[in-house]
């Protein structure tokens, strides 16, 4: 049962970091579909690192990875004001691709010095707390959830809409990159192509699921946790087949979209803002 | 400095834009080219070699095939504004449904239309499915679609793995052999299933006739450029919707049809029966602008970046991934393109 709790946070703690990065964008009304991708690239970029210097740096490879290519969907979906979610998409393709191919090196190399995942996922859980406060004790959050509701007005209050906009995206993937990190340097701790194994897709979903609420994601992220943790516990010692076992996060990121799908999203989500429109 | 909209971009300037994204696109893949350790140049020669020889040009074709069916779908899916980006699932249940019909049923000489039927009409349940989510509870479809590529893909790994693995294969997961009434014929040696390829023109051609000659079309075209008309106009949305979803998961699943009966004459490893054609058909419906007609043009162009992509994984050992890599920096090209060149850079705020 204790341990059942245990793997169920270590488990659950980079979908919460994605889902955190994932969401603080989503308050500031950008849509970043590209977190699969962008977890595969800072989980590559931490290793490389990690095993030439050292595990800090590599932690900090990992989060400005996260951060380039989340300012990199950024000159798509708030500059250029392309089609956010095709530019997501876009980017979580890159990301994955980009990921298999230049970690093919890195391919089954055993990494010397790991890094512990309890005080990671203590960090995550603090990280939860101190974005909620952001969003609500502070200033910038407030500006920021004005610009996800209401870009328009927030422009004419001075707010620097676009702005707000990188700021919240930016440091929403260096969350993910964290998250990418953890999973390559702490949770498993090798490099494998396709490693993130969906889990930036679940991140995605856990955020309309915490109906946009840092506190939720956390309780929601240690949910699938524990989901995931019964997945590898119940395979084999039940007569069902372990590819179900394997369905099952998809399956229930669908039931979760079924329940939630007209959950209250940010009112400005996915709309590129267009000053004078 | 900010942008502004530019409601009227002239011909240079679209020109311009779309020629420096994609030169951007490709600085950027020759980068990461480099990165990997190979020449950019010699990767960029080998990526267009398929051209060269009649050989490379049969590859081409073999990966238009499904890219033509499953890219006539989603033009039309994408003009009313349903994302599906599920179209390797449906492709896969495709697949799944013409294996059932090449295994099971006594071989005949319906079995080929049998497997196209069940076929389509399972990528069309696993696309309709997404859309009813949508229509009834608002769940949004990109997120769904992809899910269920994920569900497909396990189904498919359980059936080769379990229940229909073959009875004469040994340590490999696949099922027997289809009997020859399940196989299609292909063009001399090459892998051209030309029946595939002749019902992907078809579709692509009837669907553009449809869009553009028929009062249903027209409402189609209603619904996607201005959904708040088209309620004016009573139409049924959520109808709508579902039938363009059903439509191209009905196409998805001919693709999947045909790749197994077609190339493969068994079910096999779901990597191996789709080599990411559904993610890359999207790039084949955006390339067409929701012109169903013009993906006669844009699927052989991507599946050349395919055939390209298996001749740089040939010649340098490099993991197929690269698709990935030139299908993102290609998409982000384009609607990169379309965005600036819609508006104009204004130098003083």
């Amino acid at each position: 049962m204790e341990e059942a709790l245990v793997r169920a946070v270590l488990f659950g703690t980079p979908i919460l970091l994605a889902a955190l990065g994932a969401l603080l964008a989503e308050r500031s009304g950008v849509v970043n579909l590209g977190v699969e991708g962008i977890m595969a690239l800072s989980a590559l970029a931490a290793f490389a690192v990690a095993l030439d210097v050292g595990p800090f740096l590599g932690v900090v490879a990992g989060v400005g990875a996260g951060v380039a290519l989340a300012l990199f969907l950024g000159l798509f979906a708030i500059t250029l004001r392309a089609n956010p979610f095709v530019a997501g998409l876009a980017v979580a393709a890159l990301g994955l691709g980009a990921s298999g191919m230049l970690g093919k090196r890195y391919e089954g190399v055993p990494l010397q010095k790991v890094l512990p995942e309890a005080p990671l996922a203590l960090l995550a859980l603090l990280l939860a707390l101190v974005l909620h406060l952001l969003l609500y004790r502070s200033r910038f959050g407030l500006y920021l959830r004005s610009v996800g509701e209401n870009p328009k007005a927030a422009d004419l209050f001075g707010v620097n809409v676009e702005g707000v906009r990188y700021l919240a995206l930016g440091l929403g993937g260096g969350l993910i990159g964290l998250g990418g990190a953890y999973l390559s340097l702490a949770y498993r701790p090798s490099w494998t192509d396709g490693m993130t194994a969906g889990l930036g897709w679940v991140a995605i979903a856990l955020v309309i699921l915490a109906a946009w609420e840092p506190l939720r994601a956390v309780c929601g992220a240690y949910l699938f946790g524990l989901l995931f943790f019964l997945q590898f516990r119940l395979q084999g010692s039940v007569p069902i087949p372990s590819e179900a076992f394997a369905a099952m996060p998809y399956l229930l990121v669908i039931l979760v979209l079924a329940l939630s799908g007209r959950s209250r999203a940010p009112k400005a989500l996915g709309q590129p803002f267009e000053r004078g429109r | 400095m900010r942008l502004e909209l530019d409601p009227a971009p002239s011909p240079t300037k679209v020109a311009l834009s779309y020629g420096a994204f994609l030169l951007l696109a490709l600085f950027l893949l020759g980068f990461l080219f480099l990165a990997y350790g190979v020449s950019p140049l010699r990767a960029y020669g080998l990526l267009l070699s398929p051209l060269l020889d009649p050989l490379g040009l049969a590859e081409v074709a073999r990966r238009a095939i499904p890219l033509l069916l499953i890219g006539a779908g989603l033009s039309l899916a994408f003009r009313v504004g349903f994302f599906n980006i599920g179209a390797e699932g449906q492709l896969l249940m495709g697949a799944v449904g013409a294996a059932y019909v090449a295994l099971f049923l006594p071989p005949g000489p319906y079995t080929l239309l049998l497997m196209f039927l069940l076929g389509g009409a399972l990528g069309a349940l696993w696309a309709g499915f997404a859309a009813w989510l949508r229509v009834r509870f608002g769940a949004s479809e990109i997120l769904t679609t992809l899910m269920q590529n994920y569900l497909a893909y396990y189904l498919v790994v359980y059936l080769v793995a379990g229940p229909w693995k073959g009875q004469f294969v040994f340590g490999f997961l696949y099922t027997d052999r289809f009997p020859e009434v399940a196989r299609l014929p292909r063009l001399g040696d090459t892998l051209v299933h030309w029946p595939t390829l002749l019902l992907g023109v078809g579709a692509a051609l009837l669907l553009h006739l449809l869009l553009f000659r028929t009062p249903w079309g027209f409402s189609l075209r209603v619904l996607g450029e201005n959904p708040q008309a088209a309620r004016y106009l009573g139409l049924k949305e959520g109808r709508l919707t579902l039938l363009v979803a059903l439509a191209s998961g009905f196409l998805a699943g001919f693709a999947g049809v045909g790749e197994v009966a077609g190339i493969h004459g068994r079910l096999l490893e779901p990597a191996q029966i789709s080599l990411g054609y559904g993610f890359t058909a999207i790039l084949v419906a955006w390339l067409a602008r929701g012109r169903p007609g013009l993906t006669l043009l844009t699927a052989p162009l991507l599946g050349l970046i395919l055939a390209g992509g298996d001749a740089l994984k040939l010649a340098f050992s490099m993991p197929f991934r690269v698709v990935d890599v030139v299908a993102g920096l290609l998409l982000l090209a384009l609607i990169g393109a379309e965005a600036a060149s819609r508006h104009r850079l204004i130098w003083r705020r």
